[in-house]
């Protein structure tokens, strides 16, 4: 490198911006998951929620529940109901179905998603089985709540919501200790 | 500024080492050039072959050819070389002969570290082109790589690409750093920045764009590295990642990118209109302010390549118009070159045709750009061949034909011989036959559907397939006329004087032809 100072200097200086870039790559993982939610973009439901709300009577929203599998996913999985009515604020439950078919033990993950996006905000889950992983041993069959509640301050334009769930094999992802447990 | 200078021998220039090790060791910012632009040649055939692949199996409807797999394979290593082998190759090469000439310095700034970055792309194509021989085949999920494609359903080969995406950035960027510190502290006394050529003004901008955005494509093959190997889930929905991120993070560097293959063939196309209409160009300030808002607007637009991903409408508005913003740069640049040409005495030379079909051609890719711009038009042209006329347009008689007037342009401050007048004509009158045929139809056939990256294809689309297919074998072939009136001006030819265009002007041409080994030991005066 040439010993000449200043070209020394901006030679850091832009190997500095260099370094900054490479880090603004990752930054931008985050800040996608921020902007998603600040602008309720993409669906993506937030984590176990706590609290209560009073029931708006006068409201009903019908929420409609969704199963799909992803690719190379073999379970049968489905709600065991294809949709609630619900009050606005009122503590609701579904359950799952889950079976696995295949001769081996396998370990799940279900993705939440809502449709319309934005009103992703206005859902909030108590309890759901999207938190954790299933592990189902050959043909066993699960079922798997998810409670939730329809926010009070749900806008008013929103009649209808589509709870989606699609269920990924993680089981390559889970490691030895997990399927070693059965 | 002298800390630079050789002070040992300044006043007694001497060659190149003998033997083929000049080569590898050489600093020589000349030498680098010349390894820079035939390594982008070799790559341009290579690149050009795997084109001519896709367009015989699309000579007709049905598979004949190929295997749809290999079919994929080749549609992405085309992509791949073509614009990391060929076109960014071709332009460093062009800085690193031009910039130290035009600016009256001695060398580029940092010579050994001009050597690595050199020697890194033969390492890095190597690796990529191996992996055509791989188990499981090469890269087949497109340029772009979209996870998950490139990460759960990637062929194994897939950790050889991102290695050799990480060598070629290492290069990129060394080279990039490399233009900054050249043209910010080698510049002769006198040579202010709005003094420089805007070939020099053009790529200080490129450079910047390379900086700031080829450690964001390092960083998102480093992401999928993680996702296929170490467990991470960036980009898989089953561990709580989005496959869309991959598109955000991956246009944030690819936007920049296209500019970055263009905005260098603006400033050589910038210096040969004036030249060949014996006119200063016309309105020189506003072609730099141009070039900075181009580059500036480059970085606020990527989602226009997403628009079908189900961005909000708002997200949507913001990105349409933004695109249609740089029209107006884009204009203006157009705009001066047509002033520029407006009551010269024109000559047409082959760097003019090429410079002139530039300016025509680009601003066709560009108009059908603002097409795809409107995002309600954009659900119905995404994927489809529209989009592969649209910037074939923009790279094929841009960026390609850019590079093309260039070389005739300093071929003879290169080699000290002319160039065949006569050959360089028909060679410029094929490619723009070939390059017109092959790509213009694409407009129809994608206009009334035609999916891209698919090996078949509908049968009411297989007449224009056929005159793409002729298009391109005319185009392909007629580049081995370029490499053959290349090689005849490197072994002779009618003697070249220093400034062999008499309506040249700058400082490359105060220096003989050919260019000696050493130039501006001393710095020129700069009026």
């Amino acid at each position: 490198m040439s010993a000449d100072l200043p070209t020394a200097r901006l030679i850091r200086r832009l190997l500095l911006v260099v370094v900054a870039m490479f880090a603004f790559g990752f930054a931008l993982v985050p800040l996608y998951d921020v902007m998603c939610q600040a602008f309720g973009i993409n669906g993506k439901t937030a984590g176990a929620w706590q609290g209560a709300q009073a029931v708006d009577a006068s409201r009903q929203v019908r929420v409609q529940f969704l199963a799909s599998n992803a690719a190379g996913m073999s379970w049968e999985f489905r709600p065991e109901q294809d949709e609630l009515e619900v009050h606005p604020g009122a503590s609701s439950q579904m359950l799952f179905v889950a079976y696995n078919p295949s001769g081996v033990p396998m370990t799940a993950q279900a993705i939440p998603s809502i449709a319309p996006a934005r009103a992703a905000a206005w859902f909030h889950k108590t309890e759901c089985f999207c938190f954790t992983q299933q592990v189902l041993q050959p043909g066993e069959r699960i079922e798997m709540p998810v409670r939730f509640i329809v926010d009070r301050d749900l806008p008013a334009d929103v009649h209808h919501l589509t709870l989606g769930y699609t269920l990924f094999d993680v089981t390559e992802r889970q490691g030895p200790v997990a399927r070693g447990a059965q | 500024m002298s800390a630079v200078i050789d002070h040992g021998h300044g006043d007694h220039p001497h060659g190149p080492a003998p033997g083929l090790m000049r080569w590898v060791l050489t600093t020589n910012h000349k030498d680098i050039g010349t390894l820079y632009l035939w390594f982008s040649f070799c790559a341009f055939l290579l690149g050009g072959s795997f084109a001519m692949v896709i367009r015989a199996e699309l000579f007709q409807p049905g598979l004949q050819i190929v295997e749809p797999a290999f079919f994929n394979q080749m549609t992405t290593m085309h992509g791949l070389i073509m614009v990391f082998g060929a076109v960014m190759p071709a332009f460093v090469g062009l800085a690193n002969w031009m910039i130290p000439l035009m600016i009256g310095a001695p060398d580029m700034a940092l010579p050994r570290m001009n050597n690595f970055s050199f020697w890194l792309l033969p390492a890095a194509f190597g690796l990529l082109v191996s992996t055509l021989f791989m188990e499981g085949g090469g890269p087949n999920f497109g340029w772009t790589f979209y996870a998950p494609l490139s990460t759960t359903y990637a062929p194994q080969s897939v950790t050889f690409f991102i290695f050799a995406i990480h060598l070629m950035g290492i290069s990129s960027i060394m080279g990039a750093i490399n233009v900054i510190a050249t043209v910010l502290n080698l510049r002769a006394p006198g040579m202010t920045l709005m003094k420089m050529p805007l070939f020099v003004w053009t790529w200080l901008i490129t450079a910047f764009l390379l900086i700031a955005v080829m450690p964001v494509l390092a960083g998102v093959v480093t992401m999928m590295l993680m996702d296929i190997h170490f467990g991470t889930s960036f980009f898989s929905a089953a561990g709580g990642g989005d496959p869309v991120l991959f598109q955000h993070v991956f246009w944030f560097f690819g936007h920049p990118e296209v500019y970055i293959m263009i905005l260098p063939a603006f400033g050589a196309v910038s210096a040969i209109i004036p030249t060949f209409s014996r006119k200063p160009l016309f309105g020189y300030t506003s072609m730099v302010y141009a070039t900075g808002a181009i580059a500036f607007l480059s970085f606020i637009v990527w989602a226009h390549h997403m628009f079908v991903v189900g961005i909000p409408v708002a997200g949507e508005l913001f990105f349409m118009y933004a695109t249609m913003l740089i029209a107006v740069p884009t204009g203006v640049k157009v705009f001066n070159w047509v002033s520029t040409m407006w009551r010269g005495s024109l000559t047409f030379e082959a760097p003019m045709l090429f410079a002139v079909a530039f300016v025509i051609l680009f601003t066709i890719g560009g108009f059908s750009g603002l097409m795809l711009a409107i995002a309600p038009a954009d659900f119905q042209y995404h994927d489809t061949y529209f989009v592969v006329a649209h910037f074939h347009y923009v790279l094929v008689p841009g960026a390609i034909f850019g590079i093309f007037a260039s070389a005739y342009y300093w071929l003879p401050k290169w080699t000290g011989h002319m160039y065949d007048e006569r050959l360089a004509k028909l060679h410029f009158w094929l490619s723009f036959v070939g390059m017109n045929l092959a790509f213009f139809p694409m407009h129809f056939v994608g206009l009334a559907g035609m999916p891209r990256r698919i090996p078949d294809y509908n049968l009411m689309f297989a007449d224009f397939n056929r005159v793409s297919s002729l298009g391109a074998f005319l185009f392909g072939a007629t580049q081995l006329l370029f490499l053959y009136i290349v090689v005849k001006c490197i072994r002779g030819g009618e003697p070249a004087p220093a400034k062999p265009w008499d309506g040249a002007h700058g400082l490359e041409w105060s220096v003989p032809s050919p260019a000696p080994y050493h130039t501006f030991s001393t710095p020129p005066e700069v009026e």
